[in-house]
């Protein structure tokens, strides 16, 4: 199941504004979550999509790698939405992992605390709860997995279509 | 063509697991003529079908059926239900594995006599000694093809091994190499070459390195005397009167139970799966599990001193390109108990792809110490450690009390405690790679913590008597004598080798043990 649909930016920049703030990356539309700039927009159905906004935005805090988009963390929490769609303790655990980070976020909650460092003090506190190791451990798989991160590592993935690197660069290098 | 053998043929080799022990005794002794039944628990993935992902390939080869752990060992808290990183497939660990093949040292098979009385440890000195093991090594790396030996050349080394030989030369180690690699250097025994592809760990899919899945076990089935029976789960090993054994339960690919009589068994399962079975074979007659009156099945499990050093450079590494494990330092591994410990250690060359460095890097690990390490990923070069840890009666593996599998065996739980000697020896280790990848330039190192065991070793040890161990010099149970054991489980101390090519060794011995107390009719 294709989970991300790429989409052309539909919300002027007015209504932007009117309804995430003017330092909103992500934006919610109706069942979906919303990013302008990068033209993409992702549904949910079973979790909130305010939800999926803070739990994108808490994912690059577990894994924060500037120089990915936030698109690939979006893949990467996806499934809770899927498996919150299939199993209502799921839902329960996330829905109520994310209100419990924007209560001890404050008025703002927790997509409004400026600073990482202030969000990742939130996260230390709960580091240990389920939720956030329900989080954590899946994330270690979906984003790292995704096929589409690995040339911004540096990571060429496999070789053997390719004839492997016997004459592709497996010895070259020259800085020692 | 492979031989199909009927459930009553009592007159059978029954071998559980088609690995470099399993796979190795079946072939060997199909070679002399003896009929025999491999039953191994996973499917039959040729080589043509191994994945180069590194999730998907776990999904395809990995033995994922529950486990459960306990003990101080990092891998109880991250891993609990994943103690080992082994393998479910014809072939078994030799699909998986790097391809080091290493002989042990002579005073390894001598730990006790070497090492002395060490408290908290329970050493033996194996029953055997390395002269009397070399012809056996040498049969073994001639059937697999290890470099550097039968004037193979070694394999060339990768950007890896390039960073640890200059970290190697700057410290002054004196033995560093691309290793004695059962990966093919030449074309040779209808396999090609080494492609440096990389994925060593998920299958070969070149063929170049050795696996028991597309050497031994063709050759065996080509003899006619050979059968390998994939999806068979073996869950009890039944006996007679006499307390001979007679047959194995198995549960077949339907989940069917199925008996295979046999005149032989032999027990091939690696060394959590091997203990689990004689533990569940319990009887009337043994109460305790088979071959147990010692009391020592499942016991002192093994899973060398291991951990990992990776590093980053201002540069470009590019490290997991080529062999995966692409070379080694040996000066570590003498015994020297100088340095604070007894044994000694390896230090071989490692890559892991990008899914699963952020697996293991430091599992549990979050935020940006952990992200900006992967930031660096293609400027990473990294080593594993391999060292002999202490043999202890606690650390052992049983059968869980309550849990049981789809077939209603009790699952196995594996205690690992460290002894103070592994921690003082891989506290060495994390400090020699560091030191040494330092002197190359390394802006930050990472001693990183072992991973689920792939060296599961000693938990039906081979000893001298029989009140201490499991089975004889010959892998033969003490207590029963047509029941053998011919995996790592056999190992009475663990060396500071990679196990396979030892393993490989007592399996081609045994071969002849058996054939001949086969002809002399004394089993």
């Amino acid at each position: 199941m294709v989970t991300i649909y790429e989409r052309k930016p539909g919300l002027s920049r007015r209504e932007l504004l009117k309804r995430g703030g003017a330092s909103a990356l992500l934006v919610i539309s109706g069942s979906a979550v919303i990013s302008p700039q990068h033209a993409w927009g992702l549904e949910t159905s079973a979790l909130k999509p305010e939800t999926m906004a803070t739990l994108i935005q808490m994912a690059r805090d577990i894994y924060p790698h500037d120089q990915v988009p936030d698109k690939y963390y979006a893949i990467a929490v996806k499934a809770h939405d899927e498996l919150a769609g299939k199993d209502p303790a799921h839902k329960d655990l996330i829905e109520n992992g994310i209100a419990d980070l924007d209560t001890k976020a404050g008025s703002g909650g927790y997509r409004g605390l400026g600073w990482e460092e202030q969000r990742v003090a939130l996260l230390k506190d709960i580091e240990t709860s389920p939720f956030f190791q329900a989080v954590r451990g899946g994330l270690v798989v979906s984003l790292y997995n995704q096929k589409e991160v690995w040339p911004i590592f540096g990571y060429e993935g496999e070789s053997y279509s390719k004839g492997g690197y016997i004459k592709r660069g497996f010895d070259d290098i020259e800085w020692l | 063509m492979a031989a199909p053998f009927d459930l009553n043929n009592d007159g059978v080799v029954v071998i559980i697991g088609s690995g470099a022990g399993g796979g190795t005794l079946g072939n060997e002794l199909a070679q002399k003529g003896v009929d025999v039944v491999i039953l191994e628990a996973g499917a039959r993935h040729e080589y043509d079908d191994f994945v180069n992902d590194e999730w998907d390939s776990f999904t395809q080869l990995a033995w994922k059926d529950k486990r459960t752990t306990s003990g101080d060992w990092r891998v109880a808290r991250d891993f609990p239900n994943l103690p080992a990183w082994i393998v479910k497939s014809v072939g078994g660990s030799t699909t998986h594995w790097a391809g080091a093949s290493l002989r042990f040292q002579e005073h390894e098979f001598k730990a006790h006599s070497t090492y002395g009385k060490v408290d908290g440890a329970s050493l033996l000195d194996w029953p055997i000694t390395l002269a009397e093991m070399e012809p056996y090594y040498a049969k073994a790396e001639a059937k697999m093809g290890v470099t550097g030996t039968n004037d193979w050349p070694r394999l060339p080394g990768n950007n890896n091994f390039k960073v640890l030989k200059a970290g190697a030369d700057k410290l002054g180690y004196k033995e560093c190499h691309t290793g004695n690699m059962a990966i093919n250097s030449v074309d040779r025994d209808d396999r090609m070459s080494c492609q440096q592809t990389g994925f060593c760990f998920q299958g070969c899919k070149w063929g170049a390195k050795w696996s028991t899945l597309y050497t031994e076990i063709p050759k065996g089935e080509a003899t006619g005397h050979l059968e390998v029976r994939p999806n068979a789960m073996a869950v009890k090993i039944n006996h007679d009167a006499s307390g001979k054994v007679t047959g194995v339960v198995y549960a077949d690919k339907d989940g069917k139970l199925q008996e295979q009589k046999a005149r032989i068994v032999a027990v091939a399962g690696n060394s959590i799966e091997s203990p689990r079975l004689l533990l569940n074979s319990e009887s009337a007659k043994f109460p305790n599990g088979l071959a147990n009156s010692s009391g020592q099945v499942g016991k002192n499990y093994m899973r060398h001193t291991t951990g990992s050093v990776y590093a980053i450079f201002d540069k470009p590494v590019h490290m997991y390109r080529g062999t995966t494990m692409a070379g080694i330092i040996r000066d570590e591994a003498r015994h020297d108990p100088s340095r604070g410990f007894v044994g000694g250690y390896e230090m071989e060359t490692l890559a892991l792809g990008l899914p699963f460095m952020a697996a293991f890097l430091n599992p549990g690990g979050w935020g940006r110490s952990f992200t900006t390490a992967l930031d660096h990923y293609d400027h990473m070069a990294g080593l594993w450690i391999v060292g002999e840890d202490m043999p202890r009666a606690e650390n052992r593996i049983t059968l869980h009390a309550d849990e049981k599998d789809e077939h209603g065996m009790p699952i196995a739980d594996v205690h690992f405690d460290d002894h103070a000697n592994d921690t003082a020896m891989r506290d060495h280790a994390y400090k020699q790679g560091q030191a040494l990848y330092a002197a190359v330039g390394a802006t930050r190192t990472f001693p990183t913590p072992p991973y689920p065991s792939t060296h599961n070793l000693g938990t039906n040890r081979m000893s001298e008597k029989a009140e201490d161990g499991v089975v004889n010099k010959h892998g033969q149970a003490h207590d029963i004598k047509n029941l053998f054991v011919s995996d790592g489980s056999q190992f009475t101390t663990g060396g500071a080798e990679n196990p396979t090519l030892t393993i490989v060794s007592l399996a081609i011995r045994q071969a002849d043990y058996i054939a001949n107390q086969m002809s002399e009719k004394s089993i």
